[in-house]
């Protein structure tokens, strides 16, 4: 449990993405089975103990904390969870601290009325940051900034096997994933991925570079709107059905209505979108069915899935991936035809003959849905990974916004030493009619290393007011700010939410009084 | 004024605690006419004071940060001395705070008082340790007072930086440290733990160090951080004030990993607001356990709680059929940097 909590400890204070990859890859070179397998379950989501866990826990306090004495730590605190770890009393040393192994191996096999004692006689022999692991653990929120993804390229850059690989087998493995630690480390073969609905790692595209437009000669491409939902795979093989995300991760759970009408023996590639009367509803809306384990029925009406399909990658026993883009596609349009699953369509072919004809539909893509234009080489194949000169993204043109600098925050890391996140707000009238500004976002890139420098220059110079990391500035500055799109928001003051704010230029000249107002954000919502 | 009721002879006025048969304040805000001094710190060793009384250390820490000690006259007292100063009798006795940090012991008409100062219990190379005194009333510190404050052992906090400087080779460490007392144990614990290399300092933290080798307390190769390039203090462990961690000054350090030394460091959103990537629990204060293991210890009927976290200390102290009071003194909010 130590080595684990250590971990937790280390991964949830570090920033950096590749230093939590060298902590995970120390972690997994440095603990024996079957101990590393749980953790990296847990760490991916992967273990779930349905335990009354408030109750039981809060229970087994009013023996051992003073009431009063425990409010104010946790007041103090702020958090339950990491208060009841530290203010535990421990016992003298004596019982060896469990495993993790023993933990999940126990829970796994206990009865209801057991847990209560089995936990307490845990926290007893257990030290703090060890406790406060094992209660997140229980809990099934480890919130350390790792996602399935980032744990999956960390046993890849580790083992060095291929993260598609690693991807493509990881769901026919389970914990605690002695097979699959035997074939990363060489002392085992390559986990079998059989006829079960396995994940296989996407195709994926580049962003097109202005130099590269004059490479694409119209008779090698074809081009596709590019919809504004996720990747997504559907499988249905081996009698099961599954849906997953870009990084392979298993989002069937959360999307029940397009998950069952996925006919048997196909693997397919499309986007996920909500979609209503035939029309695709803004991004935000499929937000609200994102992240979740399950859906509420109320949700499954109001907002219903469906999948715009792209690419066809098995059908039956034929894995199509070696066939030419075109011969896949025509592959999808007749099976599309003769099966015609509700809650799917194929996404359509845009003619062209020139990419000036292109630039023109791409210019003027406002329409809701909409994220650019996809171009694809007629003659790919399907091609785990981004592979370069196949598939471009030409994303749309972003909106802008001119805004005012607000507030700006030291940032973590390497960063942590500059105020490099910044909130910037948009005028509208106060309530005695003088002009007032209202946060309307916030971003922490967009400007380069030289950039950042001067504005953390500035901020220490225009501070009016200082609040912990966070510094007030005088209302001076104007950024351009670009974005995607703009949402209503409840849980913003100003009633909107940016998507993918980012400083696109920092406008030293400008006068902060001829930034934009308000009005101007709230008339590009797309409703 | 009778020796039983404590609060007829030990007043608070505005300058602080003061022993009217004795005729001094301890640890008191400036101007003072007579001063005795538990410690260095700066918000127990004020400058300004006609008289001070202190020990050795004490007095030259003073004189090193202050410049000028006292106006009229200092008196540097051994561990352990009797004195008789007015009507009572004064004794010094380690704190295990920091080097030269003192309790006092004030003795009139068979009434024994200590005032705690800041302390700690737990081992410290860098000083001598706590020495526990049986008394009618204990004046403690409380400043983690707080049952959710295990300070835990200082050398498992060093090995976690140990570990993670052999884990990023190619990066600086930075640990925030104050600058008398947590600077050096923590050099001296690194000392023990093995750590033979040249640790680096920021040039604020220069002048206590060699103070505390003057005083005989070894502490082995300390070099500048400031002018060695940046690529030799790869793999290096640089201390420096906790306000230069993360700041301007530790951009000449190579993509250093931020960590403090403090007792604070147990709360996990006191870490992150800092931004703190390697957060080390250790401090030079009692904790939770420490503080009411001594005040049962001494025996005492009565105790006052000086700064800190006082609510909950005494709700301790009446739950266990004391008698508690808080003393309001004001500016010693959150030491322990």
């Amino acid at each position: 449990m130590k080595a684990f909590a250590e971990l937790l400890d280390r991964l949830a204070y570090t920033p950096s993405r590749n230093d939590k990859l060298r902590l995970l890859a120390d972690y997994f070179a440095s603990t024996p089975d079957p101990d590393r397998g749980y953790a990296l379950a847990a760490l991916t989501d992967g273990l779930f103990f349905r335990l009354p866990l408030r109750r039981i826990l809060s229970d087994l306090l009013v023996p051992r904390v003073d009431p009063v004495l425990f409010d104010l730590s946790r007041d103090y605190v702020g958090d339950t969870a990491e208060t009841i770890a530290l203010i535990w009393p421990a016992k003298a040393p004596g019982q060896e601290p469990p495993r993790l192994t023993t933990v999940v191996k126990t829970l796994q096999s206990a009865l209801a009325m057991e847990v209560p004692g089995l936990l307490a006689n845990w926290l007893d022999h257990l030290d703090a940051t060890s406790r406060w692991a094992l209660i997140k653990l229980l809990t099934g929120a480890l919130r350390v900034g790792i996602s399935a993804r980032l744990a999956k390229t960390a046993l890849a850059e580790w083992s060095g096997k291929p993260l598609s690989e690693v991807e493509e087998v990881w769901h026919c493995v389970e914990p605690p994933y002695r097979e699959l630690f035997a074939w990363l480390t060489d002392k085992g073969p390559r986990p079998e991925v059989g006829a079960r609905a396995a994940f296989k790692p996407l195709m994926l595209s580049h962003q097109i570079e202005d130099k590269e437009f004059a490479l694409i000669d119209a008779k090698d491409f074809v081009a596709e709107w590019k919809w504004d939902g996720i990747r997504v795979q559907a499988v249905h093989q081996g009698g099961e059905r599954r849906l997953f995300s870009r990084t392979g991760d298993d989002i069937s759970g959360a999307f029940p209505d397009v998950v069952e009408t996925i006919p048997e023996g196909v693997v397919l590639d499309g986007e996920l979108l909500v979609m209503r009367n035939g029309e695709v509803a803004p991004f935000n809306d499929l937000q609200k069915r994102l992240g979740r384990k399950t859906v509420t029925p109320a949700m499954l009406k109001s907002h219903p899935a469906h999948i715009r399909l792209y690419d066809i990658l098995f059908e039956g026993c034929d894995d199509l991936r070696t066939l030419p883009f075109i011969e896949r596609r025509a592959r999808l349009e007749a099976w599309h035809a003769a099966k015609a699953p509700p809650r799917t369509d194929v996404s359509g072919i845009i003619d062209f003959t020139s990419i000036n004809d292109l630039e023109a539909l791409w210019a003027g893509a406002r329409e809701t849905g909409i994220e650019g234009l996809m171009l694809k080489r007629r003659d790919s194949p399907y091609i785990a990974g981004r592979p370069k000169g196949h598939w471009f993204k030409w994303k749309r043109a972003p909106l802008t916004l001119d805004a005012v600098l607000m507030y700006a925050q030291r940032g973590s890391g390497k960063r942590s030493s500059y105020y490099s996140d910044y909130t910037f707000g948009a005028w509208r009238n106060g309530d005695g009619g003088e002009p007032e500004l209202v946060p309307v976002g916030k971003s922490y890139f967009g400007f380069t290393d030289e950039e950042l420098r001067e504005l953390d220059r500035w901020v220490r110079n225009h501070t009016v007011d200082s609040f912990g990391p966070v510094r007030q500035v005088e209302p001076k500055l104007v950024f351009e700010v670009a974005f995607d799109s703009v949402h209503r928001s409840t849980r913003h003051k100003s009633g909107v939410a940016m998507r993918f704010p980012r400083i696109h230029r920092i406008r030293w000249d400008k006068p902060a009084s001829e930034a934009d107002r308000l009005e101007t954000l709230t008339a590009m919502i797309v409703e | 004024m009778r020796p039983e009721r404590f609060d007829s002879w030990l007043t608070v006025d505005a300058k602080g605690l003061y022993c009217r048969p004795g005729g001094f304040h301890i640890d008191p805000y400036g101007g003072a006419k007579r001063a005795v001094i538990t410690h260095g710190h700066s918000d127990h060793a004020r400058p300004g004071h006609e008289h001070v009384l202190a020990t050795a250390v004490t007095l030259a820490v003073m004189k090193t940060r202050l410049g000028a000690v006292a106006t009229r006259g200092t008196q540097a007292v051994k561990y352990g001395e009797k004195l008789q100063i007015g009507e009572v009798t004064v004794t010094l006795v380690p704190a295990g705070h920091v080097l030269g940090s003192a309790q006092v012991l004030i003795e009139w008409k068979g009434a024994r008082v200590v005032v705690s100062g800041d302390y700690k219990r737990s081992a410290d190379p860098t000083c001598p340790r706590f020495e526990l005194l049986p008394c009618h009333l204990f004046i403690t510190e409380a400043t983690f007072a707080l049952p959710v404050f295990q300070h835990g052992n200082a050398h498992e906090e060093v090995a976690k930086l140990l570990k993670s400087r052999a884990q990023f080779p190619e990066r600086a460490h930075v640990v925030g440290v104050y600058n008398l007392g947590k600077c050096q144990r923590l050099i001296a614990v690194l000392r023990e733990a093995g750590y033979e290399r040249p640790i680096y300092l920021h040039g604020a933290l220069q002048e206590c160090c060699s103070l505390y080798e003057t005083f005989g307390v070894r502490l082995g190769p300390l070099k500048p951080a400031t002018g060695t390039a940046r690529d030799e203090m790869k793999g290096e462990i640089v201390l420096a004030p906790p306000t230069a961690i993360a700041d301007r000054w530790s951009r000449r350090l190579p993509e250093p990993v931020t960590a403090f030394a403090s007792g604070w460091m147990r709360i996990r959103a006191r870490a992150r607001q800092q931004g703190i990537e390697l957060p080390l629990v250790i401090s030079d204060h009692a904790d939770w356990n420490e503080l009411t293991a001594t005040i049962a210890e001494t025996g005492a009927g009565e105790v006052w709680v000086t700064h800190g976290r006082e609510d909950a200390l005494l709700h301790h102290i009446q739950s266990t059929g004391r008698k508690g009071r808080a003393l309001a003194l004001i500016g010693r909010e959150d030491d322990d940097q």
